[in-house]
Order: structure tokens, then C-alpha cells, then sequence
């Protein structure tokens, strides 16, 4: 008896595999947060290559170390007679002597490598941002959908019966069945065939359905993601001395979560990154990350610089303009209340949301920056201190909050 | 036999439909069947995609199995170094069951699809269905339907109990594997476990009527030897069984963990002759393989290139490397195996002199009737004490090491020559002693009346010790199982050398 067992569900081994990441999630995640740190804000969304060290991963039982006594058969002697002594081989007390062959893949690595797909990648990458559950689907799918016409199929329902395709398909196979037919006819009353023979064509001829199943059309439609439509992001970050290693990492969890949000909105996101220390500049995701400048800081001119692209290249009625700005929040002299001003004057009436994350040495202190973008009075303004990566989320809250409703 | 016919191929190339299979199967059957007389379960063919192989891979090669995080990372394993190239898919799977199932690749070619056909449906299903340790140890017409509801069952504990409480209980079980069976008790079959079955189903619908009136009833242990209870004696004889005797006398295991120790205890049953018989087994599937696509092209029904497709692979299945050679990982039993099988059949028909002093009783004898019997009444410890010929030693060159613990050197035993046969033979079937392989612990004291505790004892073979670090886990492990302090104690000969003490927490 043979059976055709490739159309059965291919992936029977999917439950086990999701059974294995959930007991490893902890030595998972790490290898998460290390490919997360090195990915750009773009590139969150697939998955990779992660290890886990293979000693976690075995599974004990009971077995022979080394040690006592034993014999061992080997094939392939060419050189030993009885009695002679060899050398120890270093580093090994008697090959195992359990005489399984075929090399059976005994590799003792070190690290158990696989691939996560994507989904099992932002997963664990949520997880890390300890996303409530709701957020998490939000973020995990996009949500609308919007039906267009792609062509025809043979299969459908009534409803979407094409009547012009179908009955031109039937025209052209009466024409391509009959046509043979009649030539045929032709060349028999030409050569003056019995008439039976005549006839029994003609019968054939007529037994060509004027429709058949195989000439039904249907019209087909299928979903497309349908994102609304496009917004530009602003990555704000002050990157003067004091700004360590640890501190940009909170930071672009803090950008990559909100591009992720946007990219579910919007079709098109268009990040910018601005970094400032006592001038500002515009550079790209690489520089901004890992370049570290040097001198002391001065808010204003990044707001200034957002502003002049906002002007120049992103106008409000054209764009859905949202602004991220990351800092210690050290400002000195009248800095921070230039900033507040421009900040609330000719920025936040442009932009649907901007947030300000505070990343500080002392959180017992209130900085100087945040004094003073405390008396803002905005609704569609966030503010908030970080110190550890599952405080990234909430700042966001409000946003999602807002949007999703 | 028949006369030489005139060649006329089934078919040609590589590409395989199922027709063909069907047409291929039937002519080796004739062979297999009607030419030499295999005893085989009726079988069932299954064409499957290459992931599908991995998924077969991963369950222990059972077509079904309950879920646990182990076999996904199997499952990982082998799809990496798959798609990394590092390893073909070994070309075969086939399940003890009746009727036999045997799995076919898709992407194989014809001449592979006859190979895999010749190898699993008529060589290892011959084995399966004939073997003595087979027939005594596993249940092949209800291992099925057992698996199914074990998936099932555990799936509901998952529910009920959370994943985390059945995996642990799982892992634990896992852990004690190899310590399963007990080797001179035969096992109840499996088909009495659909009674057992039943009854559970029966107790669920009380569970759920009477849960918390049920939970006071004292448990009785029928087993219990009352005055060896009293004498602080139990078990009377050391236990070898540990899954056994955990799922018969745990002190603290609910119900459902029970059932799940004896779904391992069960599966580990249904495993432990494929462990004594790898040589026998694979040497026999590869030998019926050799042997009957041999005369399918006797009959003229495959071409030269049928032939040089599957002799190519089948080359590199039975390669033995020297131990000194690249890629060296101990003996393969698909060589030793297949070279033995054949070797007793060259004996049977074309014996030497040397043969006849050696094997008396089979030199000359009825080649089919000599290998049918030694098939069916051995396991590869005994097979090699049997039937390992001089001529194959020195074929194979093999020699003997001594490491003895005392020496800061090795000794070379014996080796392939006149003083040497013996020997080696007599070593190289200890190789394959369960002994040598499996460390022997047993449950040797239940503290019934005292503090619970239980103790296990290893008796050193040979002065081997444990292996540390795993050892200490799977104590954690049983333990875990256990729920009261659990002692190994570590004897050597009769000197008791060393005591690990794990209290439960």
C-alpha cells in the first residue's frame, strides 16, 4: 500500500519548536538584545541567527565517565602486534567503547545556533520591552485591509460570475472543437464518404456544449495591507560626552519601537536623525548611533535644525510629523527655556506627537531640560525618565492609547 | 532459479511516479517473498517531502509522539546541518508497527525509492516481525494507537496542569530513560493498555463528580510487602526499573504525573531492542537490499544504470574507516553488520577449511535457514559471539586495546592472528553489552516507615565511574520525582565508596 503523505501538514514539528523557544526564552533573549542592538531601526523586522549555550540545552542521563578499566576494538590495524605499548593520546581516559558507528553527528560544539523567523524574533523583542499583550498585536499585524480587483479564476461564487469572460471562453472552445470537425465533414463529402459516417460526425459536432464548467470566470479579489499613509519620524538625540553606550541602547529601543508603530500606521515612514551637541547636524542611523561627539550641549539647535528640514522638506499639511527627542537633560544657562519656547511655538502645532525621554545619571534630581518642558501645556506631548529598558513602553502608552482608539 | 531472461527494465532514469512504486514493490516482494521466504508485516508506504522526513526525524522516528521542547530541538538540529549541507537525510525510516511503515523522500530518485523499498519494507520489516527481542519487547500492532493516546493525554495535562508542570515531569522522566526496563521481566503488551485506557477515561468522568472526596482516600499500596515494610526492606530485591518503581511508588505524584512516567516508561520499553540489535538489524536490512536488487537485475527487470545509482550509496553505507583514518567514529554497524550477514552465507555455500574447523555446524549448511535462524534468536552481543569469523577479522584488521586505569599506557590485546581470534571476538561482543553501555543503578532501599528517603545504588563496572556533572543532574531529576531525599550510593566490587545525598526541597 503506498501513500501520498506530501500534502499533509508539513510542519507537525512547529508545536515543538515553539515549546523549545518558550523553555529557552531567557538564553534566547539575550541573543535577541544583542542582534537588536546591533540592527538598525529599519531592519528590526526579520529574524536571525541566535545561539544558546549547548551545556543548557542537553539533556542528562546517566553514563560512564572516564576512568577504570576497559577494552576497546578498533578496525584498521596496520602497524600493532600483542603486546605492544602505546602512548596515552592526550586529553581522552579510553574512547567511549559503545561502538556506535557512522559518525552520528557527535559534534561538541559549544553554542546550539538556529534561526528565529521574524515573527519569533519581534516576539521575544516585545518581550524584552515587556509590550502589554494588546500593543503587541497591534504592532504584530497590520490591521487594515482593502479589496482589489486581480483578474479572474475558475473558481468562485455566483456573485462574482464574470458573464462576458465566461461566454468568451466558451466561444473560443466551440470554435477550437467544432472546427476540426467540420474539416474533417468537409473532406469526407468531398471524397464522397457513406453517410453514416457523415452523420456520426455530425452528431459529434453537436455534442460540443454550448457552456461548460471549464469556461466559467470569475472575478477575483484579493486583501491588501492597506496603511494609511505616510510620516516622517525625528530622532532627537543629544550625543555630548555624557551620554554613555548604555543610554543610546535605551535610546533606540525607544526610536525602534515608535518606527515599528509607524510603520503599522503609516505606508511610508521617513526617518530623520538629528544629533546635537553644541551645534546640530543631520546624519545618518549608522553615525548617529556610534559616532560619539565631544563638547558641551545646546538643545536649541537641534530643535532649530527640525524645524528648518520640517520647513524645507516635511510640510505638516503633507506629512503626519512625529518627534522623538532623547537626552540627559543637561542644559546650562538659558538653553532650556529657548528650547521650551521653540519646542512649543513652532514645533509641537506641527506635529502629531512628540515625545521626550530622559535618560539621566540621577534620577533624585529634576534636570534642568526637564523643568522647563514641564510647564508645557500639550496634550499630544510626552514626557518621561528612563533608566531600564522595560520603562521604554510606557512612555509610548499614551501614543498607542490615543491611536489605536 | 529462474533462467536468465531477457532484459526488460521496469523502467529507466530517474524519475519515479507511483505506478512505478507500486510495480517495483510488487516485483521485490515476489523476490523477497516467494524466492527467499521473508516474513513480513503487511506494508505501508508513505511518500513524504524532505521537512516531513525532519519532523519523523525528530519524534524518535515514531509518526507521532507527545509534544516536548526536545524533540523541536532535534528538529532544529537536523534542519540546520540539512540545510547547511553538513548531512544528506539519511536515506530510511522505517517504524516497528504493524502493518510497517516505511517513509519514501520525495526528492529521491527511482533507484533510491527501489533501494529504500528492498531495505526497510522487506529487510527491516523482516527483522522487526522475526526477531526474538522484538517480539518479546514491543507490541507492534497497538504501538500506534498507544502513541496517539499518549499525544493526547499529555496535551490535556498541558491544559489542565500548565506546560511548565508537564514539561518538568517530562524532562525528569526523560532524564531516566535508559532505566526503564527490566530486562528479566517480560512486559505486559500494549494492547492491555487500551483496558487501562478506558479506565482512566471512566476515573476522569469520577474526577470531575467527586475531586475533592477522592483526594482524601488513603492510597493503598497493593505492593507493598507489609512486613518487609516493617523491616524497613523494601524493595526486597533491587530494582532496576527505576521508572518502574517511581511510577508505582512515588510517594508524591498526582495521578497524572504517574500516567506520564509510565508513557516514558513505555515508549523507553519500545525502544530498548533497537539499542542490543543495531548491528543485527542494519546489517540485515542492508544485506536483503544488496541481495534483492542483485536479483532483480538477475531477472533483467532493472538496467546498469538502475544499478550503479544504488550501489554508489549503498558503498557508502557500509564504509568502515580505519581508526586512524578522518572521520573515524567507531564501528559502523550498517559495515559490520552487513559484512557478517554476508560472510555467514559465504560460509553456508562456499566454506574454506578454516570455516569448517570454526562454524562445524553451519559450514555447508542451507544459507537461508542458517541466516533466518540467526536473525531471529540473537541480539548483536550474541550474533558476534556466534558468527564472527576469522576471515572478517582480518578483513576488518581489527585489534584490541587495553586501557587500564593503573597503566599510564595502553596495551594492545590482541590482535587479527591465530592466538588473537578468540579474543577479540569475545571482546568486541562485550562491546556491545548493555552493561558496558547503560551504568548499572538500582533502587535498592525504600525508607517507607522513616523519612521517604530513596536509595539507589551504582555498582561500578569495572571501576568506571559516573560521568559527574550528568550524573548529579539526573539525581536532581529524580529527585524532583521523588519528593523526598534521594541517596546514590557508589559501590565498588562490595566496598561501598562513595554516598550523594540530595534532600528535597
Amino acid at each position: 500500500m503506498i501513500i501520498d503523505r506530501r500534502l499533509n501538514d508539513r510542519n507537525k514539528s512547529a508545536v515543538n519548536r515553539q515549546r523549545f523557544i518558550r523553555r529557552y526564552k531567557e538564553q534566547i533573549r539575550k541573543s535577541v538584545a544583542d542582534l537588536a542592538g546591533r540592527r538598525s531601526i529599519t531592519d528590526m523586522e526579520q529574524g536571525g541567527e541566535v545561539s544558546i549555550p549547548a551545556r543548557d540545552i542537553s539533556e542528562p542521563s546517566f553514563q560512564h565517565g572516564q576512568g577504570g578499566d576497559r577494552e576497546i576494538v578498533h578496525p584498521g590495524n596496520h602497524q600493532f602486534q600483542t603486546g605492544d605499548r602505546i602512548k596515552r593520546p592526550e586529553g581522552e581516559g579510553g574512547g567511549g567503547g559503545s561502538g556506535s558507528g557512522e559518525g552520528d553527528g557527535e559534534q561538541s560544539q559549544d553554542s546550539f545556533e538556529f534561526t528565529l523567523s521574524r515573527d519569533e524574533f519581534m516576539d521575544l523583542f516585545f518581550d524584552d520591552l515587556e509590550l502589554p499583550a494588546m500593543v503587541r498585536t497591534m504592532l504584530g499585524d497590520i490591521r487594515q485591509f482593502k479589496w482589489r480587483r486581480a483578474g479572474y479564476t475558475p473558481r468562485g461564487v455566483p456573485t462574482n460570475l464574470s458573464v462576458v469572460r465566461s461566454l468568451q471562453n466558451a466561444m473560443a472552445r466551440r470554435i477550437a472543437l467544432k472546427k476540426p470537425i467540420e474539416r474533417q465533414i468537409a473532406a469526407l463529402t468531398e471524397a464522397g464518404a457513406p453517410a453514416e459516417q457523415i452523420e456520426a460526425l455530425e452528431r459529434r459536432k453537436r455534442m460540443v456544449p454550448f457552456i461548460d464548467e471549464l469556461d466559467l470566470r470569475y472575478r477575483n479579489r484579493v486583501k491588501e495591507p492597506q496603511p494609511i499613509n505616510r510620516a516622517v519620524m525625528f530622532c532627537l538625540m543629544d550625543v555630548s560626552a555624557s551620554m554613555t553606550e548604555d543610554k543610546k541602547d535605551l535610546a533606540k529601543r525607544f526610536y525602534t519601537l515608535l518606527y515599528l508603530f509607524l510603520t503599522r500606521k503609516y505606508e511610508k515612514v521617513d526617518l530623520v536623525f538629528i544629533r546635537h551637541t553644541e551645534d546640530a547636524e543631520e546624519v545618518d542611523e549608522d553615525r548617529f548611533f556610534h559616532d560619539t561627539g565631544s563638547g558641551g550641549t545646546v538643545v536649541l539647535s537641534a530643535l532649530r535644525l527640525m524645524q528648518e528640514i520640517m520647513v524645507e522638506r516635511y510640510p505638516a499639511d503633507q506629512w503626519n510629523i512625529y518627534g522623538a527627542q532623547v537626552s540627559d537633560g543637561d542644559a546650562f544657562g538659558a538653553d532650556p527655556e529657548k528650547s521650551r519656547a521653540w519646542l512649543e511655538d513652532l514645533i509641537l502645532p506641527a506635529v502629531r506627537y512628540f515625545a521626550y525621554v530622559e535618560v539621566p545619571d540621577n534620577t533624585n534630581r529634576l534636570s534642568p531640560l526637564s523643568h522647563a518642558y514641564r510647564r508645557i501645556e500639550a496634550s499630544h506631548m510626552a514626557m518621561a525618565t528612563v533608566t531600564g529598558r522595560h520603562e521604554v513602553y510606557p512612555v509610548l502608552r499614551e501614543l498607542f492609547r490615543k491611536e489605536a482608539a | 532459479m529462474s533462467a536468465e531472461t531477457l532484459r526488460e527494465p521496469i523502467s529507466s532514469g530517474a524519475e519515479w511516479t507511483f505506478e512505478l512504486l507500486q510495480q517495483y514493490d510488487e516485483e521485490i516482494r515476489d523476490i523477497a517473498v516467494n524466492e527467499f521466504g521473508l516474513d513480513c508485516y503487511p506494508n505501508q508506504i508513505e511518500v513524504i517531502a524532505s521537512e516531513q522526513m525532519l519532523d519523523a526525524y525528530a519524534s524518535l522516528g515514531l509518526p507521532i509522539s507527545y509534544p516536548h521542547w526536545s524533540y523541536g530541538k532535534e528538529f532544529i538540529r537536523n534542519e540546520q546541518s540539512y540545510r547547511k549541507g553538513m548531512s544528506g537525510l539519511a536515506y530510511e525510516i522505517v517504524i516497528n508497527s504493524n502493518p510497517c511503515i516505511s517513509y519514501l523522500m520525495e526528492e529521491n530518485s527511482m533507484p533510491m525509492q527501489a533501494l529504500v523499498i528492498a531495505h526497510a519494507c522487506y529487510g527491516h520489516n523482516s527483522f522487526f516481525k522475526g526477531n526474538y527481542l522484538f517480539r518479546q519487547w514491543t507490541d507492534a500492532d497497538a504501538i500506534i494507537d498507544y502513541m496517539v493516546f499518549a499525544r493526547r493525554y499529555v496535551m490535556q495535562c498541558e491544559e489542565r496542569y500548565g506546560f511548565t508542570a508537564v514539561e518538568d515531569t517530562l524532562d525528569s522522566c526523560h532524564a531516566l530513560m535508559h532505566h526503564g526496563v527490566d530486562r528479566y521481566r517480560r512486559p505486559a503488551p500494549l494492547s492491555e493498555e487500551e483496558q487501562r485506557i478506558r479506565q482512566l477515561q471512566r476515573e476522569e468522568f469520577e474526577w470531575q463528580q467527586f475531586d475533592e472526596i477522592w483526594r482524601t482516600l488513603p492510597a493503598r499500596d497493593k505492593e507493598l510487602d507489609a512486613d518487609a515494610a516493617r523491616n524497613g526492606h523494601f524493595p526486597p530485591e533491587p530494582q532496576e526499573n527505576l521508572l518502574y518503581f517511581i511510577e508505582k511508588h512515588a510517594p508524591k505524584l498526582a495521578s497524572w504525573q504517574r500516567e506520564l512516567v509510565r508513557i516514558v516508561r513505555k515508549l523507553s520499553q519500545y525502544f530498548y531492542p533497537q539499542g542490543l540489535t543495531k548491528v543485527m538489524n542494519e546489517g540485515w536490512a542492508t544485506f536483503w537490499h544488496y541481495t534483492l536488487l542483485n536479483r532483480l537485475y538477475d531477472r533483467g527487470r532493472v538496467d546498469a544504470g538502475f544499478m550503479l545509482e544504488w550501489l554508489s550509496s549503498h558503498t557508502n553505507v557500509i564504509t568502515q574507516r580505519g581508526y586512524d583514518q578522518h572521520g573515524y567514529g567507531g564501528l559502523n554497524p550498517y559495515a559490520l553488520g552487513f559484512a557478517m550477514f554476508t560472510d555467514i552465507r559465504r560460509i553456508c555455500e562456499n566454506p574454506t577449511d578454516e570455516d569448517r574447523e570454526w562454524f562445524p555446524d553451519i559450514a555447508g549448511s542451507d544459507w537461508r535457514q542458517t541466516l533466518d535462524f540467526a536473525m531471529r534468536n540473537y541480539k548483536d552481543e550474541s550474533f558476534i559471539t556466534q558468527y564472527l569469523s576469522p576471515k572478517l577479522m582480518r578483513e576488518f584488521h581489527f585489534f584490541a586495546i587495553d586501557d587500564f586505569q593503573q597503566d599510564g599506557f595502553l596495551t594492545v590485546d590482541a590482535i587479527h592472528n591465530e592466538q588473537g581470534y578468540r579474543r577479540l571476538r569475545q571482546l568486541l561482543a562485550a562491546q556491545y553489552n548493555r552493561d558496558v553501555q547503560v551504568p548499572d543503578i538500582q533502587i535498592v532501599r525504600y525508607d517507607y516507615n522513616g523519612d521517604r528517603a530513596l536509595t539507589l545504588q551504582h555498582r561500578r563496572y569495572r571501576g568506571r565511574p559516573l560521568e559527574a556533572h550528568n550524573g548529579g543532574e539526573v539525581l536532581k531529576h529524580i529527585a524532583r520525582l521523588w519528593g523526598f531525599t534521594v541517596r546514590l550510593e557508589t559501590l565498588d566490587g562490595d566496598e561501598l565508596i562513595d554516598t550523594q545525598e540530595l534532600k528535597a526541597t
